[in-house]
């Protein structure tokens, strides 16, 4: 590997780490979509920026870009608000105005400066390398792993910090009021990190690819894991992942680097949503089906606990009676048999003792509705999964 | 002997969209009372809740806590929402939603240690809800949800206890544990006002009720004030409720 083979691959862990702190939280307070309309609308605070310093790297450009962000979150909110249109039409109405307003600012007056459209949505990870940082004649890397780097220790410490103010007024804005901690506070100390990893990031890897990394690992995570704490770390590790794999699908397709990370994010977040353990889509529809058998169970219970008559509990005549198919009928009937609940004594079946009580207990939940016996019931429908 | 109050509202108004919801409410709440806040949907019952705890600014009035604004006495109130309020699918466990309300009396950036670990275990205890510590908050019942709420006001050790229909959608072994706890707190001297919605248990429960129908109807003790007459005029049609002496 060549030194900037290493330094872009630096870079796109640290945009992966840096993006991925605030988006595990934009993806816990439903507001992924805010990272999308930060990422386009600091386009007129970049340029702006850059007719003030005529810098491209200036600290202030970024610090005026993170202001835009911040100011499109307080318009979009604004404009909710009023209670005339709702929070995603807001969101589609601020940040194309903002964004437009700096394609037309950059097209007037920025045609001879390295500042185009297509730079800003897709980014340039490869020439990266090439922007570096001097000091007193030093050559000490490139700028970018300077100014992520950067970004990504003021998050962390940040995080470290008030992890325990950002999780109560995100999992509670109401509780964190009253206890002293100002949820607006704590809002707009995100959307200030979140703006300002945004500008920090999508100098390398452009506005589509920071939204992509904010939002897929955290989505990820959340499908994994139950603690905010691990769901953090999995979505900084996910983001390295689809960091580094990207990199190198990107290398020997020769293609982008940032359109293979995103491609590579965008099927591992496939995987886990196909795959994870128990939020995967798999596992729910595999207890939905568990969930429904044992409805049909029940049903069936029921039926046997309410007919004395042989007539009723014919086995074969199981289907007509309560309008069941055969293989349905048969799941059922095996699965009673197999956990002892009934026995089949010349083609008549009858409840068992554990049959009969299970059959009790189920009635008594369906007329009380009490949640205490659906807590009982729990334990029982265990008995028949796997 | 003088009365001391917990909390005294002074003609509040609150109004969303300039729509008053509450208007120019006179509330003075003695120290000590288990106090039920009734009136139909639309009433503002939630409102004045979130008023005296700051959530909502009012348009007119003030709202004093053991004689101060709320800001500073925010130690000495605990809030319980209704259940409703937050995403139950947020990735944490009973025992860290208890946790939180240690968060007040830490301050900012100072950490939960063993201590604070210690007093929320023993709340969960209290409601009955130890074992299911470490369960994921979305696994857990309404009437389970309800008591790891009531827990985690319990953890803030106040002295007025704020609580937005905290029987709303739980089975009746939950109604009964909390308001046993509930009974509990006021004998140690607490002020408990909760929001609630069955008139039948009102004599049960309660010691002090006020009525709200966007205006202050009336408050003071069940025994005295809870009758057709009230009731009649809060909800605006003619009420009975049979209160047993």
């Amino acid at each position: 590997m060549s030194s900037a083979q290493i330094e872009i691959q630096l870079i796109a862990c640290l945009v992966a780490i840096a993006c991925a702190i605030p988006g595990t939280f934009l993806v816990l307070r439903k507001m992924a979509m805010i990272s999308d309309a930060i990422s386009h609308s600091i386009l007129p605070g970049l340029v702006i920026g850059f007719f003030i310093t005529e810098d491209l790297n200036s600290p202030w450009l970024i610090l005026l870009a993170a202001v835009s962000g911040v100011i499109t979150v307080i318009m979009v909110e604004f404009i909710q608000k009023t209670g005339l249109v709702k929070e995603d039409t807001a969101i589609g109405l601020v940040f194309p105005a903002l964004f437009s307003i700096g394609v037309i600012l950059i097209a007037k007056n920025a045609n001879d400066v390295h500042l185009d459209v297509d730079a800003v949505l897709l980014g340039e990870l490869a020439f990266a390398p090439f922007d570096r940082l001097f000091v007193n004649g030093v050559d000490l890397g490139a700028k970018s792993i300077w100014i992520i780097g950067t970004i990504v220790v003021i998050t962390l410490t940040l995080l470290i910090t008030f992890f325990k103010e950002l999780k109560v007024s995100t999992f509670d804005k109401q509780l964190a009021a009253t206890l002293g901690f100002s949820p607006l506070v704590i809002h707009y100390g995100l959307m200030s990190i979140a703006s300002v990893t945004t500008v920090g990031a999508f100098d390398a890897v452009g506005a589509i690819l920071v939204v992509a990394l904010m939002i897929a690992p955290a989505a990820m995570a959340y499908l994994l894991t139950n603690n905010l704490k691990k769901m953090l770390i999995i979505a900084i590790l996910a983001g390295i992942a689809s960091a580094l794999i990207g990199y190198w699908v990107a290398h020997y397709l020769d293609a982008s680097i940032a359109g293979s990370m995103t491609t590579v994010l965008g099927f591992l977040f496939l995987l886990v949503y196909l795959f994870a353990p128990s939020k995967g889509l798999i596992s729910v529809l595999y207890r939905q089906k568990r969930q429904q058998v044992e409805v049909y169970l029940l049903t069936f219970m029921l039926h046997l606990q309410n007919h004395t008559e042989e007539s009723e509990r014919h086995i074969n005549h199981l289907g007509e009676h309560i309008n069941w198919g055969k293989m349905q009928s048969k799941t059922v009937v095996d699965l009673a048999l197999k956990n002892n609940m009934i026995v089949i004594d010349d083609n008549i079946i009858s409840l068992t003792e554990k049959g009969k009580g299970f059959a009790e207990k189920a009635i008594d939940y369906i007329t009380t509705n009490s949640t205490v016996a659906i807590e009982e019931m729990k334990e029982d429908f265990f008995l028949f999964r796997g | 002997m003088e009365t001391k109050y917990a909390i005294t509202v002074d003609d509040l108004t609150v109004a969303y969209n300039y729509k008053p919801v509450l208007w120019d409410i006179d509330l003075a709440i003695p120290e000590g009372v288990l106090m039920a806040i009734v009136g139909p949907n639309g009433a503002g019952k939630s409102t004045l809740i979130k008023s005296i705890l700051g959530i909502i600014k009012p348009i007119a009035g003030s709202v004093k806590i053991f004689g101060k604004p709320y800001k500073k006495q925010y130690k000495e109130v605990a809030y319980v929402p209704q259940k409703g309020s937050v995403d139950w699918d947020f990735p944490t466990t009973a025992l860290d939603v208890v946790m939180m309300g240690t968060y007040g009396s830490l301050g900012w950036i100072k950490r939960p240690g063993q201590k604070e670990k210690k007093a929320a275990l023993e709340a969960l205890e209290k409601v009955g809800m130890l074992s299911f510590k470490s369960r994921q908050i979305s696994q857990l019942s309404g009437g389970q949800q309800q008591r790891i709420f009531l827990a985690r006001a319990l953890v803030q050790n106040a002295s007025i206890y704020l609580m937005d229909e905290p029987f709303q959608g739980v089975d009746a072994t939950t109604e009964k544990a909390i308001i046993n706890i509930l009974k509990e707190l006021r004998k140690a001297g607490k002020t408990l006002i909760v929001v609630h919605h069955d008139l039948q248990t009102v004599p049960e429960y309660f010691d002090w009720v006020t009525f709200l129908n966007v205006k202050k109807i009336a408050t003071g003790p069940v025994k005295d004030i809870f009758n057709d007459g009230n009731l009649t005029k809060t909800y605006g049609i003619n009420y009975k409720v049979s209160v047993q002496e």
